[in-house]
């Protein structure tokens, strides 16, 4: 047991999170991060779908590493996501169908994240299981942060709410407070998305471009 | 005819790929650092678009609906296949890119060096998958649209990638905060271009 969480293993995990975040700083995996943010709802549960199918795949890559010919790595890697995608799809339309609604095609999007090939290519085909398997979670939850403070900021300030709870007290609106719309269109969740990269690079300065 | 046609001009200015869905944002990102790369992208991205989803649309009709397979016999009438959608449109897509990649690598050497890093990129780029997800859910009635919808949305992703791409080769010579720099600036670009776009969408056909 002493050898389950090594410093490698440690790092593998706590890299994603923050100084090798997969959106802030990989840029993997956009596409979903901007579009499910709305609600903070949808976004935790994306955020756990995502990491959950990424830990997964990692392990089963990772196991089949060995076997899988170069040539048509690619191919069998998606056959891989696409199965496990489909299984988190019919559990959510089965135990949480609003939510499913609301995430439409984003959930079967999840097969062509750039996270996840992106760490199958870079991680899983050279790591053992374990560390894939750490590697899948670390990464997903490094995702799920960015999506849970972006969703958290736009359905605070575009709906007044969270969990579709009102925070935003009557009184407020009553002396004039009006909820911003931008906030729950599209384009403000890049803005929001940039403002946490700018915020993240500050703080990490060995992180900024030249 | 026409129906088509309004298909074609919405999917290109009001339910754009890149600004109103955020499909593909990966590749347009990575790719958009100069004009002639991007074009290669968009070209690239709008001709597997245009091939893969008339085929998704009519495996979709014809083997994965409820009651799809009816024209193979009356008793495979009540079977419903959709929960296959998603492995195999993500397998029709990386077998068509892979063909397409050795088509063109044969019949046309020069356009291969320009696109050829791109095709493989192709396969798991959004854009492609979530067109053919939309097609599922929109129920178009005919091929035609489906079509229609395809060239559509292609061309309004080369339309975003060769935008962005020409405004971050004129923003390489600005001064912009150290920890914007980059990543930062593109999102923020991104956004304005989005929020201009958002005019197109009261635009009725």
């Amino acid at each position: 047991m002493s050898k389950l969480f090594s410093d490698k293993t440690k790092q593998v995990f706590l890299g994603p999170l923050s100084k090798n975040n997969p959106i802030a700083v990989q840029v993997l995996g956009i596409c979903s991060a901007l579009a499910v943010t709305a609600k903070l709802e949808p976004a935790i549960v994306m955020g756990l779908s995502v990491t959950i199918i990424l830990g997964f795949s990692n392990v089963i890559i990772s196991l089949l590493r060995n076997t899988i010919p170069n040539r048509i790595r690619i191919i069998v890697q998606l056959v891989v996501v696409a199965a496990l995608v489909t299984v988190v799809s019919e559990v959510l339309k089965a135990f949480a169908y609003d939510v499913s609604v609301q995430l439409s095609v984003y959930i079967g999007l999840i097969i062509t994240n750039c996270i996840l090939m992106g760490r199958l290519e870079a991680f899983a085909m050279g790591n053992r299981p374990w560390e894939s398997f750490v590697d899948g979670i670390g990464n997903g939850l490094g995702y799920a942060w960015i999506l849970v403070v972006t969703a958290f900021f736009r359905e605070l300030l575009g709906a007044g709410s969270l969990f579709g709870v009102k925070i935003i007290p009557q009184s407020f609106y009553d002396a004039g407070y009006v909820n911003n719309g931008l906030m729950v269109m599209p384009p403000m969740a890049l803005i929001i998305v940039a403002v946490i990269i700018w915020v993240h690079r500050s703080i990490n300065k060995e992180l900024q471009e030249k | 005819m026409e129906n088509v046609f309004s298909i074609l001009v919405k999917s290109i200015f009001v339910d754009n790929m890149i600004f109103a869905f955020f499909l593909g944002m990966c590749s347009y990102l990575a790719v958009s650092k100069n004009v002639k790369t991007s074009m290669g992208l968009g070209l690239a991205v709008t001709f597997v678009l245009a091939v893969t989803l008339p085929i998704n649309y009519l495996l979709e009709n014809y083997v994965l609906k409820e009651g799809a397979l009816a024209w193979l016999s009356p008793e495979m009438a009540s079977l419903d296949l959709s929960y296959l959608s998603f492995i195999l449109f993500i397998a029709v897509i990386a077998a068509i890119t892979q063909l397409v990649e050795m088509v063109v690598e044969k019949v046309s050497p020069s356009l291969y060096a320009s696109l050829g890093i791109f095709l493989p990129l192709i396969a798991v780029n959004c854009a492609i998958m979530g067109g053919s997800l939309f097609m599922q859910q929109r129920q178009f009635v005919n091929i035609g649209e489906a079509t229609g919808y395809a060239v559509g949305s292609g061309i309004g992703f080369w339309l975003a990638i060769v935008g962005l791409a020409a405004i971050r080769e004129k923003m390489a010579y600005s001064d912009v905060f150290p920890a914007l720099r980059g990543l930062g600036i593109t999102f923020i670009t991104v956004a304005l271009m989005a929020m201009a776009f958002m005019s197109f969408s009261g635009l009725k056909i």
